[in-house]
């Protein structure tokens, strides 16, 4: 593992261990490719977002000036560059699961957390992302992604059971 | 343009015109080439292509959809369209697009009038927009001093994202977010730093980023332009100024590919502002008995110049003279000095050893061509911060550098350069000349003085040196204001010797070899050696011209003012009544900047530009050709009789080709004088002259806020 040097100690062993896995999938001089994995597991570290120190740290880590990775950590949904709870919530709204009453589930969900869409809980568990837009899970409708896990044919008590066991 | 090979040439039909081209080029190089308009906002000849406006759509025959021309490499029998009706519906759908969050406040805008999204909406826009809803807004920022910015003009064309990434090295700038919270910034505020970031203001199609100092000062249109020649390094960069009732209100890029292509460093760019300085002197001033200064008439003033070096002895009079100033005054200084028997005048203000002087070396010179920059193979730097000294050729070694060149460093520190060093020997001063010497060795030529033991680093550059075709050895302006720079340059030659390469010396000022080469020298051809500009600054005198200098901050003698202060007659021709100059001056006569005067100015490459200038000299402040020409008249002098600088300049021109004394390459026996104070001062870059010290904008920035740092024993950095 590479050792971490200036802002890059920011980046805890395991996490310079993740990085250094996924930059060795692309050829050496193109660590660039590895920015979108290595936010990923920085943002996983830092228990659901990014700062601005922690970006400067991933840019320092893999040898990239600094905006090329705020270019990234901003463009990209999954990332978030504010401070924000825990587990990323989002009740998908599109059409299929919206029929199946979706929009009954979000305000269940913003009545039972005490927030409203895009805010996060006081104890820092859970953030309301946002309303999802279709996940291709129409199937299961309504659903919700809960840290990149799908939960379907949801209904208010199977929403309990699901925030209710997150940490 | 080089010679097409056959085989690579391929034709294409452009608007029922048949072009040859080379296979593979980007199908709007082509048109270009042969003047057949395409509209474009994202593509820059100079940068790479990103085909993200879309604006050069163009109708390609076989092709389902219109096609980017900036993207689109040519093939043999390809036929293309770019008027067509299915082209221009496909141009005028972009500029549709990209005015639905334009804000269209052309009327505030800055870039009214000179700006490539109004002048492409004039021919591809519509009259009235079919777009009703709102139009986003996004939130300016700051990134710095010199750069104004109105984000919500942005039309994300990234010209100057991909400037900062592939031209200046350092990528500052990004597009962050997505969709319709898409926006040009540095994320978290900060300032553009780089040297050359100036120049996205010219890149930017729009009004998105613009000059801060010049913001709301005039309007493109209703000011004259005039050709210049930057005054601040050897390089001879070319710019134009922007000029408004009298006054410069800007300086942009003049493109000239054989010396700064379009670039242009910030000093080149934003030290007009220093034109305008509170302490501009406006009318010539006589120092009266009791102290207290008093504003005459030019006559009178020169007529005490006339007296005071009159009465003074001839040995003990000298010449000053900065090392900016064009080449009619140098040579007019020159000519006025020996006839008047004075052999003491300098311009190498910050020089500190001379003893190169007796070697009777050659004027400074890069060596070879500015645009053969971009080609070397190999290149040793002594003695070089060479982002700060001369930005603009710093970018062209980048290009050697990014294109496989190795690049190598003898310097006091390690430097940012932003590119890629092939290997820096950082050494304190008093090891510089050993360190040369040890590459002299392992060349197999002569050591000037002790050479340290030769290591495997050292042969690896010679061999790379020796193996590449286009090579070239450089001494910076840290070299020369090291107190061996004699040893250094004769060691530096003959390495060059020894390896084949070219010697370039990077002289500071923006024309030291016009200095040179019109005598602005002690040891002169043909007349015995004076006092050089150490000598002359380090112990009082009777009477010295200080021509357009200002040697308590151009000179590194600390004993500047102390002996200015001595001197018993100091007439200073400037731009700027300094307070220093105030208290040491007894006559000041003003002079022209170097937009306010016609002249030229000798590059390191040995291109000799001439310019008429941009505007008057400010309130009675005349050119400084016409001043020495004034006096030499009143010195009652022959041969002063010129009436234009071009009649100075030619003059000069045909006394040297008339050949005056050979010089030599400077590799004879050179004494190595032991030096106790080995010091290497590093100035930033706007505080090496006048101009620079007074522009407020550049002062503000993170170069303008740097103290000087210097480098070697007992150095208080």
């Amino acid at each position: 593992m590479s050792a971490a040097t200036g802002k890059a100690v920011l980046l805890n062993e395991h996490t310079r261990h993740e990085i250094d896995e996924y930059v060795a999938r692309f050829p050496a001089d193109r660590k660039r490719s590895a920015v979108l994995g290595a936010l990923r597991f920085t943002q996983e570290q830092n228990e659901g977002f990014l700062t601005p120190e922690l970006m400067d740290a991933v840019a320092e880590y893999l040898g990239l000036p600094p905006i090329q990775v705020y270019e990234v950590a901003s463009f990209y949904s999954m990332f978030e560059t504010h401070p924000c709870g825990r587990h990323h919530v989002s009740v998908c709204t599109n059409i299929a699961c919206m029929l199946n009453g979706a929009d009954d589930l979000v305000a269940y969900v913003e009545k039972k957390l005490g927030i409203k869409t895009g805010e996060s809980t006081a104890d820092g568990r859970i953030f309301l992302k946002r309303e999802e837009e279709c996940l291709a899970a129409c199937t299961g409708a309504p659903m919700m992604m809960v840290d990149h896990l799908y939960h379907e044919h949801l209904t208010p008590a199977r929403v309990d059971e699901v925030l209710d066991k997150l940490k | 343009m080089s010679a097409i090979a056959p085989d690579n040439t391929v034709t294409i039909t452009v608007d029922g015109v048949p072009m040859k081209a080379r296979k593979g080029d980007m199908l709007i190089r082509v048109t270009d080439a042969n003047n057949v308009y395409v509209p474009r906002f994202c593509y820059h000849e100079k940068l790479p292509v990103a085909a993200n406006c879309r604006m050069c759509l163009v109708e390609v025959e076989k092709a389902p959809k219109p096609l980017p021309a900036c993207a689109t490499p040519v093939a043999e029998g390809m036929v293309v369209h770019t008027r067509s009706v299915k082209a221009i519906a496909a141009q005028k759908s972009v500029m549709e697009f990209l005015l639905i969050n334009h804000p269209l406040d052309c009327p505030i805008c800055d870039q009214g009038g000179e700006c490539e999204l109004q002048d492409l909406a004039v021919g591809y826009g519509r009259d009235v927009s079919r777009y009703n809803e709102r139009k986003r807004v996004v939130k300016d920022k700051n990134i710095g001093p010199l750069v104004s910015t109105d984000m919500t003009r942005c039309i994300h064309c990234t010209r100057c994202v991909r400037f900062g990434q592939d031209v200046a090295g350092i990528q500052e700038l990004g597009t962050t977010n997505r969709g319709e919270h898409n926006e040009i910034g540095t994320y978290v505020e900060r300032s553009v730093d780089h040297e050359l970031s100036g120049n996205i203001i010219d890149l930017c199609p729009v009004g998105a980023l613009n000059s801060k100092p010049f913001r709301y000062s005039a309007r493109a249109w209703e000011m004259t332009q005039a050709p210049l020649v930057s005054p601040h390094d050897g390089l001879g960069t070319n710019v134009y100024g922007h000029v408004l009732r009298g006054r410069l209100m800007r300086v942009v890029s003049r493109r000239n590919d054989a010396i700064n292509e379009c670039w242009i460093a910030d000093r080149d760019r934003f030290s007009y502002e220093g034109i305008y300085s509170a302490d501009r002197l406006l009318a010539p001033r006589v120092r009266e008995a009791d102290g207290s200064w008093k504003e005459v008439e030019w006559g009178t003033a020169l007529e005490a110049t006339v007296q005071g070096f009159k009465a003074a002895a001839v040995v003990l009079s000298g010449v000053v003279a900065g090392a900016s100033s064009t080449v009619e005054e140098y040579a007019l200084l020159a000519k006025l000095a020996g006839a008047l028997g004075i052999t003491n005048i300098d311009h190498r203000l910050r020089q500190v050893d001379f003893s190169g002087d007796a070697q009777g070396v050659q004027p400074p010179s890069l060596g070879g061509a500015i645009a053969d920059v971009d080609s070397l193979q190999a290149l040793l730097v002594v003695g070089a911060h060479l982002r700060r000294e001369i930005p603009v050729l710093a970018h062209r070694v980048r290009k050697a550098a990014m294109a496989g060149a190795s690049v190598w460093f003898l310097n006091p520190a390690e430097f940012e350069h932003l590119f890629p060093v092939a290997g820096t020997i950082v050494a304190p001063p008093a090891q510089q000349l050993a360190e040369l010497n040890a590459l002299v060795v392992a060349a197999g030529g002569k050591p000037v003085g002790d050479a340290a033991a030769v290591t495997d680093h050292h042969r690896a550059m010679v061999e790379k040196l020796r193996g590449s075709e286009r090579k070239a050895i450089w001494l910076g302006a840290l070299a020369q204001r090291h107190p061996q720079f004699g040893a250094l340059r004769a060691a530096a030659a003959a390495l060059a010797e020894a390896t084949g390469a070219q010697l370039g010396v990077l002289a500071e000022g923006g024309n030291a070899q016009g200095a040179w080469l019109a005598g602005c020298v002690p040891h002169a051809p043909g007349r015995a050696a004076g006092l050089n500009a150490a000598q002359m600054l380090s112990a009082p005198l009777d009477a010295l011209l200080l021509w357009d200098a200002e040697p308590w901050a151009d000179s590194l003698q600390t004993s500047a003012l102390y002996a200015l202060r001595g001197t018993k007659f100091v007439v200073a021709a400037t731009p700027f009544a300094s307070p220093e100059l105030l208290e040491v001056a007894h006559v000041l006569l003003p002079i022209g900047t170097f937009a306010e005067t016609s002249g030229t100015y000798v590059n390191l490459e040995g291109l000799w530009q001439s310019f008429a200038g941009a505007v008057q000299p400010v309130g009675q402040a005349r050119p400084g050709w016409k001043v020495l020409r004034v006096l030499g008249n009143l010195f009652g002098l022959e041969g002063f009789e010129h009436l234009s600088s071009e009649q100075v300049r030619d003059e000069l021109k045909a006394l040297l080709a008339r050949g005056s004394a050979p010089h030599t390459n400077g590799a004879g026996n050179v004494m190595v004088a032991p030096v106790s104070n080995m010091r290497v001062v590093d100035v930033p870059s706007y505080q090496i002259d006048a101009i620079l010290r007074r522009a407020t904008a550049l002062q503000k920035t993170k170069e303008g806020r740097s103290a000087a740092v210097t480098y070697g024993a007992g150095a208080r950095s």
